[in-house]
């Protein structure tokens, strides 16, 4: 509870500093912002160790795996409004920029209500705090036209698939007679009926739109395309991170017990579809944001491994992707945003060369890349291998096969992460990108992704820790087998 | 005869194929919003006759409704506004023209 007040404070300190003060006390808007999140974020440190807390006749639940989740979220958006200073003071944004801090503490406290929500009503609530202010900070470029447009296909699929989700939620309703979780969860032991199917597969395409897995997936690279970066960014791993931890929430202690009757199979071809798809159609992209889509739809695959091997260390491992994930693509976008507000070039060919004129900024970018790939000493790599052994637990033939699959994709990913590398490093451009210095809040924020893409893996402190965690709520989360 | 559940449920599900059916076919993106309205408005009321037939000793789907009508409206109010924002700078709401960005 503790931490949704302080954000609520935060936003409305925010508000009230964008409302009423004058054109100089607005100079330090961003600064507010991130200082407030920083608060936060070491405030998160210490909710940490505190034990449950629920609210609101059990509707709202914090466990200290929420806790851990939200603090990992809270470090995800600090490092955004510190890589987004220079692009809201800029000419054009520099009138709203208020707003842009306000929506973005609002969606994380959408999220916030989302991953600790227990009963549907909760849920619903903050998945529409987080998706519909999301669609206004994607339109926020309002001088580009494609700003405009990938606003609209966001808002409406996003309300497309909020209104599926619901569907699937009436049919559980009809079934069980209640919105709690624990009470659904009773009611559907083993239970094996069409409409149970159903529901499930309705509530699985209306999440899957927000995490854009497969089949629903086609509005992800034109909205990370149209929007501007540093919204793209935080869509992109924030939004992403908090989905996934909502949807490995639904499935464990709603649908925990219908597991291998309604849902094994259906998340099983998402995830080969996913991570086949997104990575076959990342091999062709020139622009590097629609690149980076799909690349995090491949990567939203292997983020599902931690939901279907269903047990701790797939809960652990998953939360550790999500961290790591939040690391490596805050820094392949913190390059991407530094490069389009010194020049405004975005495809790939402009990066031809780059390290012989930015070498920092091109190490970095490396960086990035081996670890979204995989790349042994890096996060990234421990993150792959931590979801595949989760996985592997589950012990079935067929989760072989599943890991199987992915490994091969792993392989196919490395070809096009390694296609950046290859023009930062070996290809010789026309016209490279000049040499410049980047701004203060950018510098900052890839030290702080690089410092994390480095040490995350190697020091096992936060896995373990994670794993503890999971570990002791086990019997909080799957409580029958 | 004896109204059941059956026939609210029935009107409830064509409503909202029609929404999908709409939203699909539909090219002016107000329609594409009313199409979205109209499966929102499905689920209401399949909440509400859930409630009212099969557990009306609570209020759970009732609330619910409530509270999904206003989610509702600020979709509809957030999509509006863009969709304003796109006939500004198109003068044209046909979603055949936002192609700018494509595979």
């Amino acid at each position: 509870m503790r931490q949704e007040i302080g954000l609520l404070i935060a936003f409305l300190l925010v508000f009230i500093n964008d409302t009423f003060l004058s054109k100089k006390g607005q100079a330090a808007l961003p600064y507010l912002a991130g200082i407030l999140m920083l608060i936060l974020t070491i405030d998160g440190c210490f909710v940490w160790c505190s034990g449950n807390v629920s609210a609101f006749a059990g509707m709202y639940e914090s466990t200290p795996v929420v806790t851990a989740i939200k603090n990992i979220l809270n470090i995800g958006t600090l490092i955004v409004i510190i890589q987004s200073v220079r692009w809201a003071n800029s000419d054009f944004v520099i009138m709203r920029r208020g707003e842009f801090y306000e929506l973005l503490l609002i969606t994380l406290f959408g999220m916030y209500l989302m991953i600790s929500a227990r009963h549907f009503l909760l849920f619903v609530i903050g998945l529409e705090a987080a998706s519909l202010p999301l669609a206004a900070m994607v339109a926020f470029d309002k001088k580009h036209y494609e700003s405009h447009e990938a606003a609209v296909k966001y808002i409406l699929t996003a309300v497309f698939s909020s209104a599926i989700f619901l569907m699937g939620l009436s049919f559980v309703y009809g079934l069980t007679g209640s919105l709690y979780f624990d009470k659904i969860y009773m009611a559907i032991v083993g239970k094996e009926c069409i409409m149970l199917v159903v529901a499930l597969a309705f509530v699985i395409a209306g999440i899957g739109f927000k995490l854009s897995l497969v089949p629903f997936h086609l509005w992800t690279a034109d909205v990370y395309q149209g929007a501007p970066t540093s919204v793209t960014s935080y869509l992109s791993v924030i939004s992403k991170g908090a989905a996934a931890f909502a949807f490995l929430v639904i499935m464990t202690q709603v649908f925990g017990t219908v597991y291998s009757l309604a849902w094994e199979w259906m998340l099983y071809a998402l995830i080969i579809l996913t991570i086949t798809i997104g990575n076959l159609f990342a091999l062709r992209q020139r622009n590097m944001k629609r690149f980076l889509a799909f690349s995090s739809i491949s990567q939203a695959g292997y983020i599902m491994l931690g939901v279907i091997s269903m047990n701790s260390v797939g809960a652990a491992s998953l939360m550790y992707y999500i961290l790591v994930y939040i690391f490596s693509n805050l820094a392949a976008f913190g390059v991407i945003g530094a490069i389009e507000n010194a020049t405004g070039k975005l495809d790939m060919s402009d990066y031809n060369g780059l390290y012989k004129t930015n070498p920092r900024l091109a190490f970095a970018m490396m960086l990035a890349m081996f670890s979204l790939a995989g790349i042994p000493p890096f996060a990234g790599f421990f993150s792959k291998f931590f979801i595949f052994t989760g996985a592997l637990q589950q012990g079935s033939v067929a989760i072989y096969v599943l890991v199987l699959i992915a490994l091969i994709n792993t392989i196919i990913s490395l070809y096009y992460y390694l296609l950046v590398v290859k023009a930062m490093f070996i290809n010789e451009g026309p016209c490279p990108v000049e040499h410049f210095r980047s701004s203060c809040g950018e510098r900052l924020g890839l030290w702080i992704t690089v410092a994390g893409i480095i040490f995350l893996g190697i020091v096992s402190c936060f896995y373990s820790h994670l794993l503890d965690l999971t570990a002791v709520s086990n019997m909080n989360m799957y409580f029958i087998q | 005869m004896e109204i059941t559940a059956i026939y609210y449920l029935i009107p409830a599900l064509i409503m909202f194929c029609c929404g999908v059916y709409g939203f699909i076919t539909r090219k002016n993106m107000i329609a594409i919003l009313i199409s979205l309205e109209l499966m929102l408005n499905a689920v209401d009321i399949n909440f509400v006759v859930f409630n009212r037939f099969l557990y009306p000793e609570q209020m759970e789907g009732m609330f619910f409704t409530l509270f999904a009508i206003a989610i509702a409206a600020a979709e509809t109010a957030v999509a509006i506004a863009i969709i304003i924002n796109i006939f500004r700078a198109a003068k044209n709401i046909d979603v055949r023209d936002l192609t700018k960005m494509k595979f």
